[in-house]
């Protein structure tokens, strides 16, 4: 199922959590909404649920009108951030919840529970208590529990947010599989750029309920449409008047056509990568990263002084020339 | 450790005169003589109706009681309306005020001259000196027992697993009776348990609104004050007994449900 919004607005009070957001989300996409903590990611996510009402904007599912619809007649499945187990069901209950209230034969609703058990490797689980449970087991089970009545949209709220690393880059995989075996439309919220990198095949970049950028992983990092992208979405380092990516200065013995002197501050040997700081004439400290074989081609030391460009060039924010102008403000 | 031992000889100690004594006291009473005399006055007729007025009128409170709490509660901590903290504040009003101002309250707004007596008594229907101000009376007074102890279980359930309940394909109704009811029954029964010793042991407000009439609407902390006054006392302890004996009843069943409300 299709998600399109549009122009959704809504504000909590005071607090506007989301300024004329218009967002497509083909068919079958494993979609990441990414963007700091009050950036409207959740919100946003919760309106396409059901569960918050915008105050302004349309919400079409398959491209039907469901702005006004109530979450229950919605089919989609939702992951909860703090998994929103149903404490007093056991595992099985909790992974059945949808069958059962649809009044499914019981053979059916077993049949369909032990095939979602073992998808979510929790086969020996299901007469455990949710309190019984790690987090990532929980998560698991709430995973199984969305996708049980087979849901047209899946939405996860910062799904991986309160589990440990080694947990959430094991889930973070697992979501990827998923999501190739299953094939079910996937939105997850998350505010760590690298989970959105390595799961998503399209971001949806917000700030301050604002739809910064929408694109595959690598068109906003190569082309981000923003400084607020330009830093979010990776490392960024501020070389004289532009914001670069680290891995973009070019280190020189001799100066050149917008290079900046700099002083070689630390060199760090990070694999087959090197980190270089560097510090400029007026003390701004930045850091560029190198290829071991660029470095000992160099043969750069401490405190010595280079010049360092950029290449290729990206300068954000955009110049005040008409053409860039324009750009601007199709960003918003 | 001296410390420790100290503070449990004072609040046991405390606990012992103030509580255990006058209640081992009336136990003693009642039974010094045998069982004959207890069985005389619990078996009188009029014993028995007394009992019989305080079952129904706790049997009707208890269950509109139950309702009305847990839609309160639902209402206080799910909703947000003008007037929220004024409801909140009201649902303790029985509790701060005397059953005795509670039961002249009642006797005004339905005698003759009250706001709502003429109408009831032009379709022929006797509130007071008669079972509906009983009832009544014991609503009053028993209304913030299970709103209160289901309020605070529902703050800290939160909301998340009835909105997944929604997002599953769970109608409201489904959403109630399989997720929030399941997970505030401790409190409920709590409340429940709670509500019920208040109904048995009313005493003031019925006093005020029942007339007392022998056989007819007394119920049986009234009828211990009949004894009293008669100074039949072997009557007075015998019914005193029983409600204490339901008291206790009512606290075993308490600290039954207490340790697994904490185990969920």
């Amino acid at each position: 199922m299709s998600i399109e919004i549009r122009n959704v607005s809504k504000r909590f009070g005071a607090f506007t959590a989301l300024d004329d957001v218009s967002l497509e989300i083909p068919e079958g996409s494993l979609t990441a909404v990414l963007g700091p903590s009050g950036s409207g990611k959740s919100t946003l996510l919760r309106i396409v649920a059901g569960l918050e009402r915008p105050d302004s904007g349309e919400v079409l599912l398959s491209g039907k009108d469901a702005t006004g619809l109530a979450p229950q007649r919605r089919d989609v499945g939702f992951v909860f951030q703090h998994y929103a187990a149903f404490k007093h069901m056991t595992v099985r209950d909790n992974v059945a919840f949808a069958l059962t209230i649809r009044k499914r034969p019981k053979q059916e609703i077993r049949e369909r529970v032990d095939e979602l058990l073992e998808l979510v490797q929790l086969q020996g689980f299901a007469d455990r208590y949710p309190s019984r449970l790690s987090g990532g087991q929980r998560q698991r089970m709430a995973l199984a529990r969305a996708l049980a009545a087979k849901p047209r949209v899946l939405l996860l709220d910062e799904p991986f947010g309160a589990l440990d690393a080694r947990v959430r880059a094991e889930l973070r995989d697992w979501l990827r599989r998923l999501h190739e075996e299953v094939h079910v439309t996937t939105v997850f919220v998350t505010h760590d750029q690298e989970e959105a990198m390595e799961v998503a095949d399209r971001i949806a970049v917000f700030d301050h309920g604002r739809l910064e950028q929408v694109g595959a992983p690598a068109e906003l990092y190569d082309a981000p449409a923003s400084e607020f992208v330009l830093r979010f979405v990776g490392d960024a380092v501020r070389l004289g008047p532009r914001l670069v990516r680290p891995h973009e200065i070019v280190l020189r013995r001799w100066p050149g056509d917008g290079a900046v002197e700099v002083e070689i501050e630390r060199i760090a040997v990070l694999g087959a990568d090197a980190r270089v700081d560097l510090v400029d004439g007026s003390g701004e400290r930045l850091t560029a990263r190198l290829q071991r074989v660029e470095l000992e081609d160099l043969d750069l030391v401490r405190s010595e002084i280079v010049w360092a460009s950029a290449e290729p060039f990206r300068r954000l924010p955009p110049e005040p020339s008409a053409g860039d102008a324009e750009a601007g403000q199709a960003l918003g | 450790m001296r410390r420790r031992l100290g503070l449990r000889a004072i609040t046991l100690g405390y606990l012992l005169v103030v509580l255990l004594a006058p209640l081992a006291m009336i136990f003693y009473r009642t039974f010094e003589h045998g069982l004959e005399p207890v069985w005389a006055a619990l078996s009188d007729p009029l014993t028995v109706h007394a009992f019989e007025v305080t079952l129904i009128a706790t049997a009707t409170t208890v269950p509109l009681n139950t309702v009305f709490g847990v839609l309160c509660a639902l209402a206080i901590v799910r909703r947000r309306f003008r007037g929220k903290g004024l409801l909140n504040a009201f649902i303790d009003l029985p509790l701060a005020l005397s059953p005795v101002v509670v039961g002249l309250a009642l006797f005004l707004l339905y005698d003759r001259t009250g706001w709502l007596g003429p109408w009831f008594m032009g379709h022929g229907i006797q509130v007071l000196f008669a079972l509906p101000a009983i009832v009544l009376a014991t609503i009053f007074v028993s209304v913030p027992f299970v709103a209160r102890e289901v309020i605070p279980t529902l703050r800290e359930l939160g909301n998340e697993q009835e909105q997944a309940a929604a997002t599953l394909g769970a109608t409201r109704w489904q959403r109630f009776w399989r997720i929030t009811l399941p997970s505030i029954r401790w409190a409920v029964i709590y409340g429940v348990v709670l509500t019920t010793a208040r109904c048995l042991g009313e005493y003031g407000a019925v006093a005020v609104v029942s007339g007392s009439i022998q056989g007819k609407t007394e119920t049986a902390t009234l009828r211990v004050q009949d004894y009293v006054q008669v100074f039949q006392t072997s009557g007075a302890y015998a019914v005193a007994v029983v409600l204490a004996a339901l008291a206790v009843a009512v606290l075993v069943l308490m600290t039954l449900i207490k340790p697994r409300e904490e185990a969920v």
